[in-house]
């Protein structure tokens, strides 16, 4: 890897989004909350990094009128098992920052968010999402030669927001033989505001069967042709707040620009009107 | 881990309480939609005497899950852990299909539940 590309990995670890947390008007509080503002870590989970939060509207509230905390841009329901980035360039890319996000402790949305009681319900997911993302790579070898204390490692480096701690062990889920000139299959996920469905995921290998070098382009064209097809721009794709070249090399997007749980999270949004 | 003696596999539609669909049983439209799941006991929880079902490709794992929850007649406070190529846990807003896609094997997707965490 040559030195421009881990400053890549580095920008990718280090974005921030400022955000600005304000309690849902309905929620009965004993004096005015005044709203909370946080740079959130793209690469983490939200309620991996909320609980200042969650502590400062906690002052002004009953504990009687407390449930579990979640979260809601404009009426959308925010999935904490998503990634934060994912979660602002899929539903919040063109707006101004900082990022409104407001607060609640009632009438969890069972139907559209998955309770988070503890972290190490954050941490269960965070792994199972890099077992996955191993299965498609080295068919879960690199994964299962890892010791468990590596494996801590990982979620450590993640919660304490510790990039070197993090890529000490997550260098080997990157590597792959020379000869083969990539993972085995690329773990990627494109989301689509416009869409029922959580995601497209599928089987896509960075080299074609000619030994091509398989692109952004290429992916998009055979799962979603839709997102590249028309002359006039009707969509954006986009990865950590910004669009790559179609030209890219997949094999390189999945090393660099992949979230910490190793998947390339691709964001597929309406391009904003002029 | 013990894997019970293959009772003889027979394909069932997943959830007994769904009703009938026009399309259910005349062929090609109806293979589309729906995958083959093939669901293995892990360690001391309960078998299903039906090992093979057949799963409409947009049902979530979580879905599944309180459906094998039901059959098994677990209680409410009893968690159900699902397991794929007996590594990790999918995400309870995955689709099934997906995951047939990804790391199905000879036509069928092979799930493994278990009331305790068995894998990592």
């Amino acid at each position: 890897m040559i030195a421009d590309d881990k400053d890549v990995l580095r920008d990718v670890w280090f974005g921030r989004i400022p955000t600005c947390f304000t309690l849902y008007q309905d929620e009965v509080t004993e004096r005015e909350a005044e709203p909370f503002y946080l740079l959130l870590p793209r690469v983490s989970y939200l309620t991996l990094v909320t609980d200042k939060v969650k502590k400062h509207f906690l002052k002004v509230m009953k504990a009687e009128d407390v449930e579990e905390i979640w979260f809601e841009y404009e009426g959308t329901p925010l999935k904490w098992h998503y990634p934060i980035g994912l979660l602002f360039d899929l539903h919040a890319s063109n707006t101004s920052l900082p990022w409104s996000i407001t607060v609640h402790f009632k009438n969890f949305p069972e139907r559209d968010l998955l309770h988070c009681p503890c972290n190490s319900v954050i941490e269960a997911h965070f792994m199972s999402s890099i077992k996955e993302a191993d299965a498609l790579k080295h068919k879960s070898q690199v994964i299962n030669d890892m010791q468990k204390k590596d494996h801590k490692q990982l979620w450590m480096g993640l919660q304490n927001d510790k990039f070197d701690q993090f890529w000490a062990i997550n260098r080997k889920l990157m590597e792959y033989p020379t000869e083969e000139g990539g993972f085995r299959y690329i773990p990627f996920r494109i989301y689509l505001t416009m869409s029922d469905r959580p995601f497209i995921q599928k089987l896509f290998r960075p080299i074609s069967p000619d030994g091509h070098t398989h692109t952004l382009g290429d992916l998009l064209k055979e799962v979603y042709p839709v997102a590249i097809a028309n002359e006039a721009k009707r969509y954006q794709v986009v990865i950590h707040g910004i669009e790559p070249l179609l030209e890219t090399p997949l094999q390189w997007l999945s090393e660099h620009l992949s979230h910490p749980d190793n998947f390339l999270h691709i964001s597929v949004i309406p391009a904003p009107s002029d | 881990m013990s894997d019970n003696a293959e009772s003889p596999t027979e394909t069932q539609k997943c959830d007994p309480s769904t009703t009938q669909q026009p399309t259910e049983d005349s062929g090609t439209t109806d293979e589309k939609k729906k995958i083959d799941v093939l669901l293995k006991a892990v360690g001391d929880t309960p078998i299903m005497k039906t090992k093979k079902w057949s799963v409409e490709k947009g049902r979530t794992v979580q879905s599944l899950s309180q459906f094998i929850s039901r059959f098994l007649k677990m209680e409410p406070n009893e968690q159900l852990f699902i397991y794929v190529n007996q590594s990790f846990s999918p995400s309870p807003d995955q689709e099934v299909g997906v995951l047939f896609e990804c790391f199905g094997s000879d036509g069928k997707l092979v799930l493994h539940y278990c009331k305790s965490q068995a894998w990592g």
